[in-house]
């Protein structure tokens, strides 16, 4: 258990920080597929399934390819990752940022869950999005709607 | 046939289980355990694939020549069986040639990579009664997940070559693939729905409790799940990824040598995983009506493995190429509102099953009859209307009237068109 921790978060934070360090543009996307992968392999530990699965199915199948066909679609010159005047405050801010999460997360007093651990993680899922959550899941799927309409209507053509 | 030892060929978990008694009573430690099992597991696992992936390149490669009315590869061996020995060794021995302005790590990654998901496919499959090597919660999903990784591999195949080729036919396969992907979701949906859990081995636990097998009570998502799997694994009839008339070999252009060998390699292996996909869901897995008591269950399922396999094989002989705007529209014109359909009318059939106690013995034959009236008039009847022209178009609204205004220096205003 602890192994499979520390791998898999040697594995997403290594590949995100590959991510910021590679010089070409399509080798960062694929570190961040890999990063995926590694956020779904934390999931699994927290005996989290369904959210792992779906996590592989949304982020690394559709939203990695959703990003590739924009990089695929920008033009040459600007894939490059070059080093410019930013990386110095780039560097600092970063550096207070993590300062502030690790002691936000250090010092706050955690309230661990007592329920203990679900046997299906589908179902409870499941049953929480038709009972208490229904509003936020059916303004979730008119929130799509708009947007695939909104998609529609940009790329029609006017005949 | 009748024993019930630990030697039984019926059930080939009770070695492995007896096998995990007998180390536990030894007084080995869990983790130890888990692994063993996990990794005889594997073992057998990847001996089934390699077993297959070498008799299928000559049981493909026969069967096609028989439907195109010739002789299959009959040089090598008695019936040419040796022909995929010949094939390996012939890939073996090619020089492995690398574009020089490839993407050196991105181009060799994709031949190994791709190997993953095809074999990570076969962990949720149950062979037997406690032949699974995982019994996911979540199997169905996982392995739609799966299908979706392959996408993003055969893009960096392609983008990797360096060649425009190539990087057209992964865009075109991307395409494809996630076109197709949201049909098969809705089929296996349907399939979820009825069986009341994504556990592949609680699907056909369903079906054994039920003495039927899925295709029954699901024939449209069968039919859609069948030609979205055609589509994922990139074979005729939509194989624009390797259309040799075409675009040459699509993302594998650059591949020689043992790097085409492997994706070769994978073709076959995804073919057969998800042939054990559609067995296990529609055609009952390794439950037959009770014929699994005298034949081992086991042996069953790679039979309908096969024949699953010969449908798709049947398909690639008989059918030619879709064009890459009929595939689209197939897609999402035709298949997915069937898909949606055939979910709406499950989920009904399960409510009425469940939220107001009909007995099974009423509901399931009326949802046999009613599913199988629905898939037939479904399919005529909206290919009918998929067919008529929209030659009537009106036109549209618009939220402002023209008006012609003559801007100052201009003479009369034309009348408005």
């Amino acid at each position: 258990m602890v192994i499979a921790f520390w791998t898999l978060a040697a594995l997403t934070l290594g590949s995100a920080v590959m991510i910021v360090l590679t010089r070409n543009l399509l080798h960062a996307l694929l570190c961040l597929i890999l990063s995926f992968v590694g956020m779904a392999g934390v999931f699994i530990t927290l005996s989290a399934d369904f959210v792992a699965v779906v996590q592989v199915l949304v982020y690394a199948g559709a939203i990695a390819v959703l990003m590739l066909f924009a990089i695929m679609l920008s033009p040459r010159s600007g894939r490059d990752n070059a080093a410019n005047m930013l990386q110095l405050p780039a560097l600092v801010l970063c550096g207070l940022f993590a300062a502030g999460v690790t002691f936000t997360v250090i010092e706050t007093d955690w309230r661990e869950a007592s329920r203990g651990s679900f046997d299906t993680t589908a179902e409870a899922i499941g049953q929480a999005l038709l009972s208490p959550f229904v509003l936020p899941f059916e303004i979730a799927s008119v929130l799509l709607v708009v947007a695939m309409v909104g998609a529609i209507v940009l790329v029609r053509e006017d005949s | 046939m009748l024993l019930s030892s630990w030697w039984d060929v019926r059930d080939l978990g009770n070695a492995v289980s007896g096998l995990v008694d007998a180390l536990q009573d030894a007084g080995v430690p869990n983790g130890v355990i888990y692994s063993i099992a996990a990794l005889l597991g594997c073992l057998g696992i990847i001996a089934f694939v390699g077993a297959t992936a070498v008799i299928n390149i000559w049981v493909e490669r026969r069967l096609i020549g028989r439907i195109q009315v010739r002789k299959g590869p009959n040089r090598l061996g008695p019936f040419g069986l040796l022909q995929p020995v010949a094939d390996a060794i012939k890939l073996i021995q090619k020089e492995a040639l690398q574009p020089k302005s490839a993407d050196g790590v991105v181009y060799s990654l994709p031949p190994i990579l791709i190997f993953i998901p095809a074999i990570l496919a076969f962990a949720v499959v149950p062979f037997g009664d406690k032949m699974v090597l995982a019994d996911l919660n979540v199997g169905v999903l996982y392995l739609l997940a799966l299908g979706s990784t392959t996408a993003v591999l055969i893009f960096m195949a392609g983008y990797a070559s360096n060649n425009k080729y190539a990087l057209l036919g992964s865009m075109r396969v991307i395409a494809m693939l996630i076109s197709y992907e949201i049909p098969s979701v809705l089929a296996l949906l349907g399939v979820v729905t009825f069986a009341g859990t994504m556990s592949l081995s609680g699907v056909v636990d369903f079906q054994d409790t039920y003495w039927s097998w899925l295709i029954f009570f699901q024939p449209l998502a069968f039919l859609i799940f069948l030609l979205g799997t055609t589509a994922e694994l990139n074979r005729t009839p939509a194989d624009i990824a390797e259309a040799e008339s075409e675009i040459i070999a699509g993302f594998h252009i650059e591949y020689s040598g043992m790097k085409f060998g492997l994706f070769y390699a994978v073709e076959l292996v995804n073919a057969m995983g998800l042939s054990a996909v559609i067995a296990v869901l529609f055609l009952g897995g390794w439950w037959t009506f009770g014929v699994e008591k005298v034949i081992p269950g086991w042996i069953l399922f790679i039979g309908k493995i096969y024949a699953v396999y010969f449908l798709l094989i049947w398909f690639r002989g008989t059918l030619p190429r879709f064009r890459m705007d009929q595939l689209m529209a197939f897609a999402w014109k035709f298949l997915l509102p069937l898909g949606l359909i055939n979910v709406l009318v499950s989920a009904f059939e399960v409510l009425l099953w469940t939220e107001y106690d009909i007995s099974a013995g009423v509901i399931l034959p009326a949802s046999v009859v009613v599913n199988f009236a629905l898939a037939a008039v479904l399919i005529v009847g909206w290919s009918k209307l998929m067919m008529k022209p929209f030659t009537d178009v009106r036109r549209r609204p618009h939220l402002f009237n023209e008006i012609n205004v003559p801007l100052p220096g201009e003479a009369t205003p034309e009348p408005a068109g």
